[in-house]
Formats: structure tokens, C-alpha cells, sequence
């Protein structure tokens, strides 16, 4: 999806503002919200890709306006509708009005399992198409659907720096199509190749992309 | 007129925050009660961010791979495997992956599409990095970026940005301080930042921390 969420060389945001002494959260319900996503994952009731699907669905509006956690917050409410887990008046009203769907709910025991990141290896169903030094080109590809490739790469020359593995790959399983694994690599960019002559010679950019985002060049 | 304007201004401003107090409050009530969570487990995860999983795990790591140097070549090779053999963390999840800092290239991390990070390591990402500023300039404008941070580097070191576009997560290797040879593992992590991790700062001089 061309939304956004797809930041990578725009311009106009301003400058970078570190704050001193951050705290973790900045308030409390940042931590339920962050929390909240962790269990609901734990539990099975939706995966990584559907909850970023979800946060780049957002009003493009609404994503910039509201903070990190913000978003978090509207895609749980909306996935959790939206998946049939609970009514929009049940969210709305913080009453629970039927009875939910079995779930893997976390116990405070199991968090520590829970807070270890799953793998995304998966068997390789054929042998990488590339190798490291292949040139490659990301395709000009604009799915409407959820895809992790940056707008900024497409259309534009790499080489392949590394063989990361065989993934799940994202655009299938935010559809809730399966994990169709696919390879991994990191394709590495002259920073003049994406974004022009003008630019830092001393720049250069890689993306981890997928198999079905490249083609040989 | 004016006070009543400012007065407005402000209950606006405490609504939005009780807004989100009283959203998220509602959301977890019906997750609880249909039996989807717990909220004593929430309670744990938290208090696993604010007290136990931070940056002073991936300083560890560092300092660690700036007195070992078989440990540095693991790290480098897999650093999944590498951070797991230190017994920091209990599970270090796939994809880890550590980038080197050398006189003649400086990285960087971002994930232009979220906001990915490695949390094992480093912990919860500040807000910075979640940022438009940062997601935006990071890949076209990292020179920039870093003298947003107060860093310049040498105009002919190359610079190197992951963008963390997919489930393997980077985390930087920083050079080595001068002035710390014979210094403990455990003083040399006093060094280590978070932003030096990320690759927006350099590790502190050991005159910093005298």
C-alpha cells in the first residue's frame, strides 16, 4: 500500500528532536496498549503483518496526528472488530456484552516466553533464486495491500549483500493468505542510484527485501 | 477572552489525554472479560520494559565484543547465537544481525515503513525513532540527521543505512573509545549508548564518565 506509513525520503517533517531522559512510556496507557498488543499476538488473534496492515490503514490524517501508541490503540480496536473478536458498541462502551472466541490467553507466568520474538525461518520450498554480488533490480511494483517494500527502492539497481534466510513473507500473511515463505536478502543501494546525482557520495542504503520484490539486472 | 481561550486550550489538551486513558481502559476491560488477556499478565510485560529489557543488555553485548575478540567474530558471523551464549537475555529471538563501525564506515539503523527495532537489546524504541524526522531523513539525509544528534563525522567516511524493512533486526557495533585500554568489560559498558547502538551517536570518551 502506498500510504503514509512509507516515510522514506520525504521531506518536510523537520528536524530530528532527541529528548533527554525519556521515560519508557509517558503514560500509562501507552504500557496497557503496548502490552495489550504483545498478549493479544501471544493469543493468536492476529499476527505481525496484520497489525502493521492494520496501523497503515489508518486515515493518513489521523497516522500523522496521533503519537506512536495512538496508533497502536485504533489498529487494536480496529483489527479486534474487524477480525469479529468483539462488537464496536463492546469497545466503545468498555462492556463486554457476548461471549468471546477461545483464545491462547497469556498468563502472567508465561510472559517470559512471550516476550522472546518468534523465528520467521521457514523451510525454503526452492533454492534462492540470487546469490550475494547478483545485481537487482526491486521491481515498480504498488500492491494496494500490505507490502515491505519501500516506495523509495523501486524501480532502482542493487546488489545483493547477504542471503538472509527463507521468511514468511509479509504481503501473504497480513492478508491472512499464509506464510508463503520466501527468501530474504539485503540488497545494498548507492545513495546516488535512489535518490540522484546531488546526493552524498558516501551514502549508500540497503533494504531487506524479498525474492518476489527483485528481478535480475 | 483570552483566558477563556487558554482555558479551552488546556481542557483540550487534558481530555485528549484522558481520552486515551479512558479508550485504552475500555478496550482492555472487554479483552479481559471475553477472556482474550489478563490483565496481571500486562501488568508483567511492563514492568519487563521499565526495569529489565533496556540498553544496558545491548552495552553488555558491546563491551563484551570490545575485549573478546573470538566473541566480536561471533557476534559479527550470528549475533542471534552470540548474545544468546552470554546468558543476558533469557531467549534472544532470531535475526539479530551486528554491523561494524570502522574508521572508514559509519552505520545506521531505521525502519522507514514502522518502526522496527531491536527490543531484545536495546529495549523499547524512544520516540525520536518512531518519528517522521527520523523515518523520512534517515535514508536520504543521514549526515543531517546526525548533526540533529550534534554529530559530525569525516566528510569522506562512508555511511551505511539499514533500513529495517523485513523481521532481522540491526544493531551497531561502535569502535572502541581511545584512552581505554585494560578497562574492565563492566567499564566499558558505561560507555555504551543507546543512540551509539543505533548508530545516531558515537560511545562516550572515557572523560565523560571520569
Amino acid at each position: 500500500m502506498d500510504g503514509i506509513h512509507d516515510m522514506g525520503g520525504m521531506h518536510g517533517f523537520g528536524k530530528v528532536e532527541p529528548e533527554r531522559n525519556e521515560p519508557v512510556f509517558h503514560a500509562a496507557w501507552e504500557g496497557r496498549t503496548l502490552a495489550m498488543q504483545r498478549a493479544m499476538m501471544y493469543a493468536g488473534a492476529y499476527n505481525i503483518d496484520q497489525m502493521r496492515a492494520a496501523i497503515e490503514a489508518l486515515p493518513p490524517e489521523l497516522y500523522l496526528s496521533s503519537s506512536y501508541y495512538k496508533r497502536w490503540a485504533l489498529e487494536i480496536e480496529n483489527l479486534v472488530t474487524g477480525l469479529g473478536l468483539a462488537d464496536v458498541d463492546e469497545i466503545k462502551t468498555g462492556l463486554a456484552r457476548h461471549a468471546g472466541k477461545p483464545l491462547r490467553n497469556l498468563t502472567a507466568g508465561e510472559v517470559p516466553n512471550a516476550l522472546t520474538r518468534g523465528s520467521y525461518f521457514r523451510p525454503p520450498p526452492s533454492p534462492a533464486r540470487f546469490k550475494a554480488g547478483d545485481r537487482v533490480r526491486a521491481k515498480n511494483i504498488h500492491p494496494p495491500t500490505h507490502t515491505r517494500l519501500p516506495r523509495y527502492a523501486r524501480g532502482h539497481v542493487g546488489v545483493i549483500e547477504a542471503i538472509r534466510g527463507c521468511h514468511v513473507f509479509p504481503d501473504s500473511s497480513a492478508l491472512g493468505a499464509g506464510e508463503n515463505p520466501q527468501w530474504l536478502y539485503t540488497v545494498r543501494f548507492e545513495g546516488r542510484e535512489l535518490w540522484g546525482e546531488t546526493t552524498d557520495p558516501t551514502l549508500t542504503v540497503s533494504i531487506e527485501a524479498f525474492e518476489p520484490y527483485l528481478e535480475a539486472a | 477572552m483570552t483566558q477563556d481561550h487558554d482555558h479551552d486550550d488546556d481542557r483540550a489538551h487534558g481530555s485528549e489525554l484522558s481520552e486515551m486513558q479512558l479508550r485504552v481502559r475500555a478496550i482492555e476491560t472487554v479483552l479481559a472479560e471475553k477472556g482474550y488477556i489478563d490483565s496481571a499478565a500486562l501488568d508483567v510485560i511492563i514492568e519487563a520494559y521499565e526495569t529489565k529489557i533496556g540498553p544496558h543488555n545491548g552495552a553488555r553485548v558491546v563491551a563484551r565484543a570490545w575485549t573478546d575478540p573470538a566473541f566480536k567474530q561471533a557476534l559479527t558471523a550470528d549475533a542471534t547465537r552470540a548474545v544468546q551464549s552470554l546468558g543476558l537475555i533469557d531467549r534472544v529471538g532470531d535475526h539479530l544481525i551486528a554491523v561494524e563501525n570502522t574508521p572508514k564506515l559509519h552505520n545506521m539503523i531505521v525502519c522507514t515503513l514502522c518502526s522496527c527495532y531491536p527490543w531484545e537489546v536495546l529495549g523499547l524504541p524512544p520516540v525520536w525513532y518512531k518519528s517522521a524526522p527520523y523515518r523520512s531523513r534517515a535514508v536520504n539525509d543521514p549526515r543531517g540527521v546526525l548533526a540533529d544528534f550534534g554529530l559530525t563525522l569525516p566528510a569522506d567516511a562512508q555511511i551505511r543505512v539499514w533500513d529495517s524493512t523485513a523481521e532481522t533486526r540491526f544493531i551497531v557495533l561502535p569502535m572502541r573509545p581511545t584512552g581505554t585500554e585494560g578497562w574492565s568489560e563492566e567499564k566499558l559498558a558505561a560507555l555504551v549508548t543507546r543512540d551509539c547502538m543505533v548508530g545516531t551517536g558515537l560511545p562516550r570518551e572515557p572523560k565523560d564518565i571520569a
